[in-house]
């Protein structure tokens, strides 16, 4: 499409960065500079991972009095590291309208189906 | 025929194609393993007393799993981010980590905790004899401290043909230590570092049994649901390390001479995939090993 733009590999590995400005259609957020400023904060979230995965096994050793509480704890650290890596690695903070559209939809029907599984404990049948 | 909206978005979407089209199937893939996930938490909220094991799983080893998947999705990205700079070297590098991450996730997996499960044995005593197993159940004990009852015992099986031998009436297992020593608080599970096992024999009547096997599957339905969303969830490790491969070999640098912000697409929807993937293991890990 914008072939004639795209830098060619020579070039490309000569100085290993792209001149051209090819991405004029493109979001700010894709911008080459960009992401090198990124690199840094991808490193610093995936330490911060490995911190809560340590921290996840810490704590489902620590007692917080019934066994719903560890739960509990557990699933929040989980919510954190899933925020985590659904914001930074795959882009989520900054993304397209479209995207967000579809996951509000997503979201709506995973949570009808928990739902439909809690409704079980209302099931005069089985209980 | 150049297939269109790879690098340049459309204007009715605002997206190149390929963005859409992983977050759709990123969408369904959400329902996939939430019906899975929805399905344990009905199954295990409704496990009667006793019935849902804990620490049957090695922790150290699933810890180390999950910081190799999480390097992973860090490298990954960083792959990406190296095409987007335009530096293919680093790129080949950083893809090569990720590729290598997953098949050693995959090998712990299929060569060392799966064969350890299945070299697992465990009898369910039945209700009415759970009394003659007092010195290996503890459930006195157990009652005492207000703990839910030990149903089952485990151990190594040393006459493994009783398995399939209707001629062979009892088990010999070599004990855990849990039910080694039951009344000791320090044998209780979980523990971070695996127990090894004691050198005690007991000797279980299949009559007292309710059913015994090794920890496969149809043993329990922890295990059920332990090899059914694992699998599943290796499954997509396994499709992820084929695309990633794919995009290491020749094919990929070809691309990149010829566009290489294709090819940085690529690897950001193939990378979307494997975020995805890791996320999934970010519940699985507490779920199965730790809670």
């Amino acid at each position: 499409m914008n072939e004639t733009q795209q830098p060619t590999a020579t070039e490309v590995i000569a100085d290993g960065h792209v001149k051209a400005g090819h991405a004029q259609e493109e979001p700010m957020h894709d911008d080459h500079s960009h992401v090198a400023a990124h690199v840094n904060k991808y490193l610093m979230v995936g330490g911060l991972l490995l911190l809560f995965t340590g921290l996840t096994v810490f704590l489902s050793y620590v007692d917080f009095g019934t066994h719903k509480m560890n739960m509990a704890v557990g699933m929040v650290v989980a919510t954190i590291k899933a925020g985590l890596v659904a914001m930074i690695f795959m882009h989520l903070n900054a993304e397209r309208q479209l995207i967000y559209r579809i996951l509000v939809f997503t979201v709506f029907f995973v949570l009808a189906l928990f739902f439909l599984t809690y409704l079980h404990w209302y099931d005069p049948i089985s209980r | 025929m150049d297939i269109p909206y790879t690098t340049t978005a459309r204007p009715d979407t605002g997206l190149w194609n390929a963005k859409i089209g992983i977050w759709l199937f990123l969408a369904s893939e959400v329902m996939l393993f939430g019906g899975l996930f929805s399905a344990y938490v009905f199954l295990r909220l409704d496990a009667l007393p006793g019935y849902w094991p804990h620490g049957l799983l090695n922790v150290p080893v699933g810890t180390m799993n999950t910081a190799i998947l999480i390097g992973s999705s860090v490298t990954v990205v960083l792959a990406w981010a190296a095409l987007k700079m335009r530096q293919f070297n680093r790129y080949k590098i950083y893809m090569g980590i990720t590729i290598l991450c997953g098949i050693i996730f995959l090998a712990v997996k299929l060569a060392y905790e799966w064969p350890d499960k299945f070299q697992h044995f465990g009898a369910y005593i039945r209700q009415d004899r759970l009394e003659k197993y007092e010195e290996y159940l503890g459930n006195h004990h157990m009652l005492e401290r207000g703990l839910e009852p030990r149903v089952e015992i485990t151990g190594h099986l040393h006459n493994h043909d009783a398995l399939h031998d209707p001629n062979i009436h009892e088990y010999e297992v070599q004990l855990d230590q849990v039910n080694a020593a039951p009344t000791d608080p320090a044998s209780d599970r979980p523990h971070f570092w695996p127990l090894p096992k004691s050198q005690k024999i007991a000797v279980i009547e299949k009559a007292d049994v309710e059913h015994a096997e090794m920890f496969v599957p149809k043993h329990n339905t922890f295990f059920a649901t332990y090899f059914t969303i694992t699998g599943l969830h290796g499954l997509h490790v396994l499709g992820g390390v084929i695309v990633f491969t794919y995009f290491w070999l020749p094919i990929g640098a070809n691309l990149y001479k010829r566009n290489p912000e294709h090819l940085a697409n690529r690897v950001e929807v193939a990378g979307l995939f494997w975020h995805f993937v890791d996320l999934v293991w970010i519940f699985v890990f507490p779920l199965f090993y730790l809670l």
